[in-house]
């Protein structure tokens, strides 16, 4: 059923009534529109709230995170105050603010390809606002398989790319990018870093662009993918066209298995990687009975800076362990660790093709550390 | 002649932080190969074990994905300006 604007709204949302290419007309589209938001990160953060303040009138959010200091450097939607609380409903109380005439359902819960297709159901757009390659295959996969249009936007380092990919037959995330990249080739935000104030222009772009293709006016970004670079200070755009040999999206997939996030089954044994891999709590028990292992932290200086392991003996980037390794203990254990494990991983590899023996991965890294031993260090 | 690469974020650790390379050649093949040589551990991160270009990783000449062109054979001239683009994803991995 259309619902029409109260006064209050009409009120409200009189600059947006007053341009030509809204008109009530237009902002009557806006309230009778339905927004699923995936994420309500970096990305998500400004983009929901252009969103509710332009007056959407059912917005939907889906997280399963709770909010983190860390987080709010560039997740403006959150707060000081909303620190440890769930960020669907940071989320939501924060729009009800800016706008109390947008109806806002929360999905607390992980996306998956079995809840994907119920919730997107009842949406008209869906925005990506996701941070991770699995979600991103299983929000185009879904959207395809549902004709609804995908409002893309991604960020990494100083750079961010949108489009709108699905939309009025045209090309969807798969005819860009056929396939993920393997786990461990690119590093991630949390640990390669993001400028802050990054999300929030792509997040800006996708909100303008999910509002146009509500509104029907313009001309949206599909079939062009636009490539922002904060540091050089450019917008780059490229064509995106469908791919003839593409796969055809028949159903949903198992996206952690597609980006190589779970194993694949076999008979075989795993391979010898050469090193060990220990949790922090076996760790911690070890050195508290008098292991004393060689520390070696791979993470970047600024890092350490952050926070650092009172018994780490070597700070080196895990992409420069190869040239001291002439500097490094061979008849001592090593315990190697990053942030979270991954880089120490790789440096493990490089020392154990260089005939190191004797070495350790710990898993999970400091954030692992403070989190289940330490736990009064500061987490980033 | 001269072709310019435009270098993403994500690679400019394996260009010694460049953002653009001059590289020379007649076909999107020969410019990346001139580039590859000059920067070996750039390969790793375009290509697969096999050589092929990685499915997460684009080319365009201009605005044009070589995939909708003639792939690496297609042709380029001086002036032409390459642009890889990653596939990224923000966040956690």
């Amino acid at each position: 059923m259309t619902q029409t604007l109260t006064p209050e709204e009409k009120a409200r949302f009189s600059r947006h009534i007053i341009l030509d290419d809204v008109g009530l007309e237009g902002q009557q589209k806006l309230k009778n529109a339905s927004v699923l938001c995936v994420g309500t990160g970096g990305l998500g953060s400004p983009l929901l709230l252009y969103l509710g303040a332009a007056g959407i009138g059912k917005i939907g959010i889906v997280d399963f995170d709770v909010v983190e200091s860390s987080n709010l450097q560039r997740q403006i939607i959150h707060g000081t105050k909303t620190v440890g609380v769930p960020k669907v409903q940071s989320a939501k109380d924060r729009i009800q603010d800016l706008n109390p005439f947008t109806e806002v359902v929360t999905y607390e819960e992980r996306l998956t390809k079995d809840n994907a297709l119920e919730i997107f159901k009842d949406y008209d757009v869906i925005v990506d606002g996701t941070d991770n390659y699995a979600t991103r295959y299983l929000v185009n996969d879904a959207c395809v398989l549902l004709g609804k249009p995908n409002v893309y936007g991604s960020i990494f380092l100083f750079e961010g790319q949108a489009t709108v990919f699905n939309y009025e037959g045209g090309p969807n995330y798969r005819d860009l990018f056929p396939e993920p990249p393997p786990p461990g080739l690119v590093p991630s935000c949390a640990e390669a870093g993001v400028l802050g104030v990054l999300p929030g222009i792509i997040g800006t772009i996708q909100a303008t662009e999910t509002i146009k293709v509500i509104l029907g006016k313009g001309t949206t970004l599909s079939g062009r993918l636009l490539l922002y670079s904060a540091l050089d200070m450019s917008f780059r755009e490229l064509k995106v066209r469908k791919d003839p040999n593409a796969k055809a999206i028949t159903e949903l997939a198992d996206y952690e298995q597609l980006c190589g996030l779970l194993p694949v089954e076999t008979d075989a044994k795993p391979a010898d990687e050469g090193f060990a891999r220990i949790q922090v709590k076996e760790a911690s028990s070890k050195l508290n009975a008098g292991w004393s292992p060689y520390v070696l932290d791979v993470r970047k200086p600024a890092e350490a800076e952050i926070v650092a392991l009172s018994f780490a003996n070597r700070l080196v980037p895990h992409d420069q362990v190869g040239q001291i390794l002439s500097e490094l203990p061979k008849d001592q254990d090593i315990l190697v660790h990053c942030k979270l494990g991954g880089r120490s991983a790789k440096a493990c590899a490089v020392l154990a093709e260089a005939g190191f023996t004797q070495l350790y991965n710990l898993e999970g890294g400091i954030t692992a550390w403070a989190q289940e031993i330490e736990t009064s260090l500061p987490q980033y | 002649m001269s072709i310019t690469i435009n270098i993403p974020s994500a690679l400019r650790p394996y260009v010694q932080g460049q953002s653009t390379l001059e590289a020379q050649g007649e076909t999107v093949a020969q410019a990346l190969s001139f580039a590859e040589t000059q920067h070996p551990d750039l390969s790793k991160h375009l290509r697969d074990e096999h050589g092929n270009l990685r499915g997460f990783v684009n080319i365009f000449i201009g605005q044009d994905d070589i995939r909708h062109l003639n792939g690496e054979q297609s042709a380029v001239s001086s002036g032409d300006a390459l642009t890889i683009v990653p596939a990224i994803a923000g966040g956690r991995s």
